[in-house]
């Protein structure tokens, strides 16, 4: 244990929860020769965590060169697909490329299988692991500026003192609620994701998503899939199996009158995917709550003795392309190791002295990303974007491969009827292409 | 696929369940008053809050544990933390 000063503690520092924003700080701080304890409730890692599934694993590459070979990663994601769905049709953007696998961009992931590798690396390095432990409350102590200080954790009858407290408990974080830095954000802010994990032979997976080897793919979907209510459906390949799931707007599920499970079964039924998911079993059924405010709702991340990081923290991007929330735990995790074990050699575990978290994440391409996609989540509450526009494309494709006899119209003629006989009116079509292009 | 029922996914899901404590636990009048009670039986994936006889009912055992129910509920209607450490959902795909 380093000791510069200041009263006896138990571990130099404390980290709560033990997904990709823990066990990364938890690794980094014991590289550092720091004493850490991390601290998990789920009775191994991974246990209590859910993805949708797809790691832009970039930033864990450069901490741990090759992960992608080395830990138990589903498939190396080489085709992403959008896809705008109606009732009958689909029509999708689709890339593929070998580019996407070397190097490695992004990987599809199980979390109760991956988050147990990444927590091993802390325990290698030197950090102490204790699951099945749910921390129940900090300890707290008046602070030399006036604001509380926590000084520690509590967990039943046991109490651990840290100098800093390191919060990666996840979206509901209950620790840096209980302290005043989070609040439970509005319903337009917070999403249900929900998720099966369908098992197939890999070889089917293989041929029918047009894939060689460890390769995979990436769909997300936006439309009749969700049945209009804002949020998208996913289907990500794994290697003998997939994860299919829906992410769902609170504030517009409510509203549309639907029941979640029912918006998830719909899309399990989907004519559309029908295809994909034939003769899959569900495996696993699961489901996590998502904070998708973006910039907006980082709120506070520091305070005297303690950081927040990862889904805690408010950290997940959503573009409509690239959906993205462990790249985003993995940096705050980084930066939040670096800064804490910076407080700590100069002695200042206050809220100044714990700034350089902040700076770090500003400096990053955490919170650089998420500003650069602040407007995103604003983007996304227009209603045309889950019916009328998928809707519209699938009307003008209809017409233009559709040979029924009657004689042959230039492409923009098809087009201007196609918009006059929809919903959507062109100068909304407009401004929205606008906006879309300016947020995303 | 085979699109199985909730309780038939919940079933192929692994849980520990603790006998002695539920995590959930709600405010018929405050649920009922509110309309949280219509919300948390449309929100929750695992089908966990069901009307019976006009009385909101929760089956905590099937809980998966995302926090959705707390977040959407209106203040003090129901009252929702992790169970205890060990207990709850184990997710073995993830």
């Amino acid at each position: 244990m380093t000791n510069s000063g200041g009263p006896a503690v138990d571990f130099d520092v404390a980290v709560v929860g033990a997904g990709p924003a823990g066990s990364v700080a938890a690794y980094r701080l014991a590289k550092e020769g720091l004493s850490v304890v991390q601290v998990e409730r789920g009775v191994t890692p991974g246990s209590k965590n859910l993805s949708g599934g797809v790691l832009y694993g970039r930033v864990l590459d450069d901490l741990l060169p090759g992960y992608a070979n080395e830990a138990p990663v589903e498939r190396k994601i080489t085709r992403h697909v959008t896809m705008l769905m109606t009732k009958d049709s689909a029509v999708a953007l689709d890339y593929s490329s070998r580019l996407l696998c070397d190097p490695v961009n992004a990987v599809t992931v199980l979390r109760a299988k991956f988050d147990p590798w990444l927590a091993a690396k802390a325990e290698e390095a030197g950090a102490f692991l204790m699951t099945g432990v749910r921390v129940d409350s900090l300890l707290t102590e008046p602070g030399p500026n006036g604001a509380p200080t926590v000084v520690g954790l509590r967990a039943g009858d046991d109490e651990l003192r840290t100098r800093v407290v390191i919060a990666a408990d996840g979206v509901n974080s209950f620790l840096a609620r209980s302290v005043g830095l989070t609040t439970t954000p509005p319903m337009n802010q917070l999403a249900i994701g929900i998720k099966a994990v369908v098992g197939l032979p890999r070889r089917t997976i293989e041929d029918r998503f047009a894939l060689s080897d460890d390769e995979g793919a990436a769909f997300a979907i936006v439309g009749d899939c969700t049945l209009g209510v804002g949020g998208g459906g996913f289907l990500y390949t794994n290697t003998e199996s997939l994860s299919l799931g829906v992410v769902l707007r609170l504030d517009d599920l409510l509203r549309s009158g639907h029941g979640a499970a029912e918006v998830f079964d719909h899309l399990g039924q989907h004519p559309m995917l029908a295809p994909y998911l034939r003769d899959g079993e569900i495996r696993e059924y699961g489901c996590h709550l998502i904070a998708e405010g973006g910039y907006a709702m980082v709120g506070q991340l520091a305070m005297n003795g303690m950081l927040v990081a990862g889904e805690a923290a408010g950290l997940t991007i959503n573009s409509g392309l690239v959906v993205r929330g462990m790249d985003l735990a993995i940096g705050s995790g980084i930066a939040a190791a670096d800064a804490a074990a910076e407080a700590i050699a100069k002695g200042d575990i206050s809220k100044s002295g714990l700034a350089g978290y902040r700076r770090r994440l500003e400096d990053s391409f955490v919170l650089q990303d998420m500003r650069t996609y602040a407007r995103a989540p604003q983007f996304f509450e227009r209603p045309e974007l889950y019916g009328a526009y998928g809707e519209l494309a699938a009307s003008i494709l209809q017409s233009t491969y559709s040979l029924d006899g009657t004689p042959r119209k230039h492409l923009a003629r098809v087009a201007r009827q196609a918009l006059k006989t929809s919903s959507v009116k062109s100068r909304r079509l407009l401004r929205d292409a606008v906006a879309g292009v300016r947020s995303l | 696929m085979k699109l199985t029922t909730i309780p038939q996914r919940l079933a192929a899901d692994s849980f520990v369940i603790d006998e002695d404590e539920s995590h959930i636990t709600v405010d018929q009048e405050l649920c009922r008053s509110t309309g949280t009670d219509k919300v948390l039986i449309a929100v929750c994936p695992a089908g966990v809050y069901q009307e019976r006889d006009g009385q909101l009912t929760v089956d905590y055992a099937g809980c998966l544990e995302c926090g959705t129910c707390f977040a959407v509920a209106a203040p003090g209607a129901i009252q929702w933390h992790y169970p205890r450490g060990g207990y709850g959902v184990n997710y073995r795909e993830g």
